[in-house]
């Protein structure tokens, strides 16, 4: 029965893939739920200090941030956050789609693309297709800091004060729930001034050193701490993402070994019956 | 007992502290300073140091930052804190070092963006993925 021990081998083999493919579901799961209250521990911060931001901008108006003007457009930047690793679905495909749907409408129009690029999804895709990338940071983790990402931001920073590039944006996936994420572009540089603070009386801070000074370091912390967000909730996307892919592999695993083993009985019980015909009919003619 | 204040002590990576508290004592870029019920508004950075809070009650608690941004506003004191350890000549490293990877990383790469490959590439990888799905469905009939 050489085609029945065939089809053993091929069942054991599957079965060790779905070991492998429903335990890395399950540390998914877990690593997700943490990557999940990371996101919601440092949204306090990014609350805070736009609202502190908010008071300045308000508070002394006379002085306008290079941050918050609208110039015209001659070269853009993109800050892209993909995940490192792979094994998690179309997540980075559908990003990549993304940014490069809104980088094509500036490079269209003849303006050039700066990138930074964080995760090493991205180096490897824009790797190969090109692109003028200026600032990339990979191997983040699981556990990201503000610290990794610093030099990438501040590099982006200083292009968008010494004029090199006029529009900041930050790609990332948006974590809607466990089965959806969706990339999202979101406009960093300039910021866009917040319409709903109003005051109703006039009122300002006692400065401790320079207002402006205080103000250009608020600001840089702030676009730091929303690419920071953006890079704790694309590994939230980056784990749910794999969870459900190898979900999906488990699944189709278990599905594969069903049909295999039905096959393997046919082939068994074909065997038997051909065996026991065999000796009744040696039988039959001995008789 | 003493009036209280509200204080909150985040960082970008945790909150660290949120309560309400008698007194905040910080290191100001002007000095060290202290914060109570009915503070006048007030926007400082803060040195690397110890922020010292009393809570209701007299009990202390003493965190570490390592610099950040200290606002009082009505009855809410907030720190915003640093992670990192920051500095002007810092951080001008990080960004070179951000820089040489990228430059490291596409060292034999035009900087031209070949959007034709790009979209290609990215449509058979989502082919791909579709055809997956599809096979998955007809074997799930």
């Amino acid at each position: 029965m050489a085609a029945g021990k065939e089809i053993r081998t091929k069942i054991s083999s599957i079965q060790s893939t779905q070991k492998i493919t429903s335990a890395m579901e399950m540390v998914a799961a877990s690593k997700m739920r943490r990557a999940q209250d990371r996101m919601e521990v440092g949204k306090p911060y990014a609350r805070r200090i736009r609202a502190v931001i908010g008071h300045i901008a308000n508070a002394s108006a006379e002085y306008r941030h290079a941050y918050m003007q609208q110039r015209s457009i001659r070269r853009v930047g993109y800050i892209i956050v993909s995940s490192d690793r792979g094994l998690c679905g179309g997540l980075n495909i559908n990003l990549f789609k993304r940014a490069l749907q809104s980088m094509k409408e500036y490079s269209d129009a003849g303006h050039d693309v700066d990138l930074c690029l964080i995760g090493g999804k991205g180096q490897a895709f824009f790797g190969s297709v090109g692109g003028n990338v200026v600032a990339s940071v990979r191997d983040i983790g699981e556990e990201p800091t503000v610290e990794q990402l610093i030099g990438a931001v501040k590099h982006m920073l200083d292009a968008y004060v010494e004029g090199t590039i006029d529009k900041l944006y930050l790609v990332g996936n948006d974590f809607v729930n466990t089965m959806t994420q969706t990339p999202s572009v979101q406009q960093l540089l300039p910021l866009e001034a917040d319409a709903q603070q109003q005051y109703s009386h006039h009122w300002d801070y006692i400065y401790e050193r320079d207002a402006k000074e205080l103000l250009d370091g608020l600001l840089a912390r702030y676009v730091e701490s929303l690419v920071y967000q953006a890079v704790v909730e694309n590994g939230a996307c980056e784990q749910a993402a794999r969870m459900i892919a190898m979900k999906n592999a488990s699944e189709n695993a278990g599905e594969l070994i069903n049909e295999l083993q039905l096959v393997y009985n046919k082939a068994r019980q074909a065997a038997i019956t051909q065996e026991l015909s065999e000796i009744v009919g040696g039988a039959a003619a001995i008789g | 007992m003493a009036l209280t204040i509200h204080c909150d002590i985040v960082s970008a990576e945790a909150q660290i502290f949120s309560g309400l508290v008698e007194l905040l004592v910080a290191n100001g870029s002007n000095g060290e300073l202290g914060v109570t019920y009915g503070h006048t508004p007030l926007l400082t950075d803060l040195t690397p140091g110890s922020v010292r809070v009393v809570l209701q009650g007299g009990e202390e608690e003493v965190y570490y930052v390592s610099g950040g941004y200290l606002e009082v506003q009505g009855d809410v004191v907030t720190i915003l804190a640093n992670t990192a350890v920051r500095g002007d000549d810092l951080d001008e490293v990080a960004a070179e070092e951000a820089r040489e990877a990228a430059e490291e990383a596409l060292a034999n790469q035009s900087s031209e963006l070949d959007y034709g490959r790009a979209s290609a590439q990215l449509a058979e990888a989502a082919a791909q993925l579709a055809t997956l799905r599809k096979l998955k469905n007809r074997a799930g009939r």
